[in-house]
């Protein structure tokens, strides 16, 4: 009886599997890259590897909005290396590129795949590679591989091996809400809950090595912010003074969290050095100062204060300094962060009563609204600057979009019946392939 | 309403069983469910009740003597039985309706000064959350300050902001909006 009723109160850690969330394109680019993926071959002996390699590659191309891919029964031939290719049969059915791949078993449960890149219309090869993989890394391999089609063709690097975190929350039998942090693939696959409680979970941040992610727990019946290992789940309690602990933000480096307080009367910006822990105020104002975020070279935080009478983003040197104000377009702006090349800043900007999600470019002062929500918040740029993930309302749930950075490609993102939201993108990983 | 209805049941329940319990403010919930869980045979529904932190403030009002059985934050003919604030869009101001009852609230905690409260703030959905924080937040800060001014001593009084992460109501509209914009009093 007794454990039955503490049990509700703990946090749990566990690498449960929830639904996975399905990503669907409503709007792709014009002059999307023609592309035609052949299905792998498999050289035996041995079976072939349980995941379908090619269908996720293909799938990761298209849903980026910048290819077309061609589906494999209208292909006419079904090469799988160099000699076998007939550039003709591929040059009628208007592909501009070509990816064949063979496969087969190297050591216990693994497997060897080698694939090739042409360019149709000159006929010529453009990449191949040699890349071993495990029944466990299959998922893996295919989003690096995609990664490698992506920046051959388009020349900045893919972000297909990344991931993205994000809170659920839907109510339990007995009325009370089950909160969860979650991390996903890019595309949505192999779900995982970090944390769960009965209490709100919000504004979670990945450290720039994507190892740990900072967030606010409210599980103590007040907001406290706690930075947690992804991989082992050991988590740290960093902030947890009187008032607000809200909005962590990394450094760059990794080594500082811009944090909200409001220990000393109203909400502030503060930087917390994690191995010394010394806490260092940013800003002293009676406004509500919140939702800092670093420059991509750690020197100046923009921030949001309605100091001017309405929320709006200000900036300011991370060491300390003087306070510019950034946004003057629209009475509502707020939660910005800086695009990876530090160039233009995203943001939730009210415009005819709806919140939508702009894009500030810096240096000319120009705000594209890119968003057609009412009540679009949370946005975050993908590692490579290419698409911007958000939450949105529809139907009264909470769920997640993305656009691309120039607002031609949009996605929905669908889960089950939870409300989803807060969703944050997350750096690159390490991986890398290596040219054969 | 409902659900403060189960709670002030099962309250009253945990006030009955473990009687002269006394308050300690800093009480977290884990501490509390301990308390519960060894002292009282409890349903889920009192384990609602000590989560929502209430449980020893609720002890207080019992042992008050009064002819009310569950104290009169319950009795619904004392101006404490309401305990939320409401306010209007992009403001954190105490609408003058509401002078008499939060009065009411600082008369009840100033006379009894081994009580706690949570002042919560709420607001509604629209905007970004950690903003709605800041908002909330300054709602709980206008109604302490009035409770403050009522002879509230500061250690009676804890502040915490939701923002929007507990909406009362659902709803993408004025109405649904209106009733997530406030404050609550949480013995």
């Amino acid at each position: 009886m007794k454990k039955f009723l503490v049990i509700p109160f703990l946090l749990f850690w566990c690498q449960h599997l929830g639904a996975a969330l399905t990503i669907e394109i409503t709007e792709g680019a014009e002059g999307a890259l023609p592309i035609a993926i052949v299905p792998f071959g498999w050289e035996g002996p041995g079976n072939p590897p349980g995941e379908d390699i090619r269908a996720i590659v293909d799938s990761d191309l298209k849903r980026s909005g910048r290819f077309r891919t061609l589906p494999a029964e209208d292909m006419l031939a079904r090469p799988r290396s160099a000699s076998e290719v007939e550039f003709r049969d591929w040059q009628v059915l208007g592909m501009d590129y070509l990816v064949v791949a063979r496969m087969q078993a190297n050591g216990p449960g693994g497997y060897l795949i080698r694939f090739q890149l042409f360019d149709v219309f000159r006929g010529e090869q453009l990449a191949a590679y040699n890349v071993p993989a495990t029944e466990k890394t299959l998922r893996a391999t295919a989003h690096h591989i995609s990664d490698v089609i992506y920046e051959k063709l388009l020349g900045e690097q893919g972000a297909f091996s990344t991931r993205i975190a994000y809170v659920t929350s839907e109510q339990r039998p007995d009325g009370k809400p089950r909160v969860a942090l979650r991390i996903a693939d890019a595309d949505g696959h192999k779900p995982q809950t970090i944390v769960t409680s009965t209490e709100p979970i919000m504004s979670p941040a990945w450290s720039p090595d994507g190892r740990r992610i900072a967030y606010v727990s409210f599980e103590k019946g007040r907001p406290a912010v706690y930075v947690q290992e992804v991989f082992t789940g050991l988590r740290r309690k960093v902030a947890a003074f009187d008032g607000i602990n809200g909005a962590p933000a990394w450094s760059p480096d990794g080594r500082k969290l811009a944090l909200t307080l409001s220990k000393d009367g109203n909400p502030d910006i503060f930087v917390l050095d994690l191995a010394t822990k010394k806490l260092r105020s940013l800003t002293r104002h009676y406004a509500i100062d919140t939702e800092p975020a670093w420059s991509p070279d750690g020197r100046s935080i923009v921030f949001t204060s309605d100091r001017g009478g309405r929320p709006q983003i200000y900036r300011k040197p991370s060491a300390g300094g003087e306070t510019q104000r950034v946004t003057f377009e629209n009475s509502y702006n707020a939660r910005a962060s800086f695009a990876p090349d530090g160039k233009s800043l995203v943001m939730v900007t009210r415009i005819k009563g709806q919140y939508r999600i702009g894009v500030l470019d810096l240096k000319s002062g120009l705000l594209q609204v890119l968003s057609q929500g009412s009540l679009d918040e949370s946005p975050s740029f993908a590692p490579n600057g290419s698409m911007i993930i958000y939450a949105t309302k529809s139907a009264g749930k909470g769920r997640l979009a993305a656009v691309s950075a120039d607002g031609s490609v949009r996605q929905r993102l669908a889960s089950g019946s939870e409300d989803i939201r807060e969703p944050v993108w997350s750096p690159f990983t390490q991986q890398e392939l290596r040219s054969q | 309403m409902n659900e403060k209805r189960t709670a002030a049941i099962a309250l009253g329940l945990t006030v009955l069983i473990i009687g002269g319990c006394s308050t300690s403010p800093e009480k977290t919930p884990e501490e509390q469910s301990a308390v519960t869980a060894e002292e009282v045979e409890v349903t889920d529904v009192s384990i609602q009740a000590a989560d929502a932190g209430t449980a020893g403030a609720m002890t207080e009002g019992g042992a008050g003597g009064r002819d009310w059985a569950g104290g009169p934050l319950e009795d619904p003919d004392s101006l404490l039985y309401t305990q939320t604030v409401y306010f209007a869009f992009d403001s954190s101001e105490v609408d003058a309706k509401y002078h008499d009852l939060v009065a009411a609230h600082a008369e009840y905690l100033a006379s009894n000064p081994s009580l706690t409260v949570r002042v919560e703030g709420h607001g509604d959905e629209r905007g970004s959350r950690e903003y709605n924080i800041g908002l909330g937040e300054r709602r709980a800060n206008a109604v302490r300050r009035l409770l403050e001014a009522g002879g509230v001593a500061q250690g009676q009084l804890v502040i915490v902001s939701y923002g929007e992460e507990r909406l009362a109501a659902s709803g993408q509209h004025e109405e649904a909006w209106a009733l997530n914009r406030r404050v609550e009093l949480v013995y």
